[in-house]
């Protein structure tokens, strides 16, 4: 019984993934996100070497949950996928590859245990962390979750990789019963320290909130939404490696 | 509504002060709330936790300090314990509604978008567990936290208080010991499921017994210090680094000009074990506070300052129901609308609610005395005491 209705679920998916760029194009403007929320003085010094010599760029997404999609479309539409094809636009050039290694319940300290493991078998450029839901839910002890932070900061960049953070999803629904607010303080202070970008998720998907660029309080089954975000998230994060590795130049030439 | 505030001595300005923490902590729970944006805890170090412990603290020992010199250490511990078990039944109350709300997320919300954040629900599998955990006071959810801390303040507090009144200089410093030690050693409760309490009762045991030793005659010897222009100048000229601090964190490009010595001197403001800038922040504000609010300030009589003050002369019932209303507000704005217009709307019939309450239960407790007054002598008034303790 069960299997049509996944068939005709995943054909409706299948459908709506593989329509035209044009509902996306017309999202392009509602998901703008304000340039003081993406772009700051840290710089991706590996990725600008990496792309101007070489002209290959390998990304790899270390995270958890909420760089998952499910579905038999999501590993398509999560904002992995859509960074690299985000970036694939943008620098035509370039060999871009974005791995996705992103796992289901696993907290900071999880996480920066397998970054060594990250930096033998994909040999990063660059690693966006996505880290710190669990640990808020769990409400792991700030101090650990910094340290966490720290040896996995530490560790790529001894690795000769560049890391981007990103902190948590805004998510009105269950803000209550979760605060991201103090981890993701601590998330803003270690990038900082280490002079590294910050994806603010949490801010950027609250400016989305409040500008009505998507009702992220919305309740359903709806993959719509979810496809959506994360399809601006991976613009998003395109944009913010272009400026931060410096690599505008290379899209205009790309462009001419 | 304007009912004439109780004046038997009390000084007005901490039940005021209390009444505004009160607001300003329903205001912070009160999730993507732009209103919050007003409250303190976005211009400085410290926020309202911080008033509320320390006038808690100032009231217990106002009031069961004067009851342990009427009626002798063991009546006036039975009161205080007996305070500790009303605020563990408040907890508990407040718990069970916290579970009705994140029953009722769980079987009505689905977002593919939110998978990850759903395992907040987790503890719902196994809920013999945690509703025993929660009974130890280990699980405690987000926000959940400060009465926690007071049950503990107050278990502690006999002993405390009975020090307090006959050496107080050496209670006061065995409680700045207690302090650093904490910080030394790591010294905390355990959490369930992972982790320690939200507000070490070590660390935070500091502020609740200074508040009790200028009760019991600190401030009088602290005046000389509290009169000077010179205190005044260094509280205000720490307010204003703490606020240009502050807005570093808020305002993007401006966190580029704090040294970078600085940010290692100064990072992480541990909130857990109260930082030792959240607490100087907390003098420098009182110490201004004081300079500026005199204790017979005409103003505190005023209709306009008796909104907050009637708040804070209630705090246990108030307090509760401000987490409860901060509950009721966030299910308005995910049911309704999460737009700027119901932020105001809630936050503002939020406190409207606090204060309607609040005159409601001073006029209970009026009409109970009126009616018990000619049967017995007055005891320790329940809402000075441990009432508002």
């Amino acid at each position: 019984m069960k299997i049509p209705i996944a068939a005709a679920l995943a054909a409706l998916c299948a459908a709506l993934g593989a329509l035209p760029g044009a509902a996306f194009a017309a999202e392009r403007e509602a998901c703008e996100v304000p340039g003081y929320l993406l772009f700051g003085n840290n710089e991706l010094k590996h990725v600008s070497e990496a792309v101007q010599k070489d002209k290959r760029l390998t990304v790899a997404v270390v995270g958890t949950g909420s760089s998952l999609l499910a579905g038999p479309d999501g590993p398509r539409s999560a904002y992995p996928a859509r960074l690299e094809a985000a970036l694939k636009r943008r620098l035509p050039s370039v060999d871009v590859k974005v791995v996705s290694l992103a796992r289901s319940r696993m907290t900071a300290e999880d996480l920066a245990r397998g970054m060594e493991k990250v930096l033998a078998d994909e040999k990063p450029d660059l690693v966006i962390w996505q880290t710190g839901t669990l640990d808020a839910i769990r409400r792991i002890d700030p101090d650990a979750f910094r340290a966490a932070l720290e040896e996995g900061v530490e560790t790529l960049h001894r690795g000769g990789a560049d890391v981007i953070l990103m902190n948590m999803q805004y998510s009105p629904r269950t803000e209550i019963m979760v605060s991201p607010g103090p981890y993701a303080d601590t998330m803003r202070v270690v990038a900082q320290q280490h002079e590294i970008p910050l994806f603010d998720r949490l801010a950027i998907m609250r400016h989305w909130s409040d500008t009505g660029a998507f009702d992220l309080y919305a309740a359903g089954k709806d993959n719509v939404l979810a496809q959506r975000v994360h399809d601006c998230i991976g613009r998003g994060i395109a944009s913010m490696i272009i400026d931060a590795a410096h690599l505008r130049s290379v899209d205009t030439k790309a462009g001419q | 509504m304007h009912a004439p505030v109780v004046t038997t001595g009390r000084d007005l300005r901490l039940d005021l002060f209390r009444g505004i923490a009160l607001w300003l902590i329903f205001l912070d729970h009160i999730p993507s709330n732009l209103v919050a944006w007003g409250t303190i805890r976005n211009y400085g170090f410290s926020d309202a936790t911080e008033i509320f412990v320390f006038v808690s603290g100032y009231t217990a020992a106002f009031v069961y300090g004067k009851e342990m010199r009427e009626r002798g250490f063991f009546i006036s511990s039975a009161h205080i314990l007996r305070r500790a078990w009303q605020i563990y039944v408040a907890h508990v109350f407040l718990f069970a509604i916290y579970l009705a709300e994140i029953s009722y997320v769980a079987t009505s919300f689905e977002n593919p978008l939110y998978a990850e954040e759903m395992n907040i629900l987790d503890f719902l599998k196994q809920p013999d567990v945690t509703i025993v955990e929660a009974l130890l006071l280990k699980f405690k959810p987000a926000n959940m936290d400060v009465l926690p801390l007071y049950i503990i303040l107050l278990l502690l507090f006999p002993p405390i208080l009975w020090l307090l009144r006959y050496r107080s200089a050496l209670a006061l410093g065995a409680s700045v010991l207690l302090y650093v030690l904490t910080w030394v050693f790591n010294w905390n409760l355990p959490s369930y499921p992972s982790g320690h309490w939200y507000f070490n009762p070590f660390a935070w045991q500091l502020l609740f017994v200074f508040g009790a030793w200028c009760a019991l005659g600190g401030a009088q010897r602290l005046s000389t210090v509290l009169q000077s222009r010179v205190t005044l100048a260094i509280a205000v000229a720490y307010l204003l680094f703490a606020f240009v601090i502050t807005l570093t964190w808020y305002l993007p490009g401006v966190g580029q000009y704090v040294p970078h010595w600085l940010e290692e001197l100064i990072y992480p403001i541990d909130k857990v074990n109260l930082d030792v800038l959240r607490f100087a922040h907390f003098l420098a504000l009182a110490v201004v506070t004081v300079w500026f609010v005199p204790r017979d300030w005409p103003a505190l009589k005023s209709r306009w300052a008796w909104p907050p003050i009637v708040c804070g002369q209630h705090s246990l019932e108030i307090f509760c129901l401000g987490i409860f209303l901060s509950f009721a507000a966030h299910f308005a704005m995910v049911e309704v609308s999460g737009a700027v217009w119901m932020q105001f709307l809630v936050s503002g019939l939020g406190i409207v609610i606090m204060v309607g309450v609040a005159a409601l239960l001073t006029w209970y407790k009026r009409a109970e005395e009126r009616s018990a007054g000619s049967r017995r002598k007055k005891g320790p008034d329940a809402d000075l005491a441990g009432g508002e303790a």
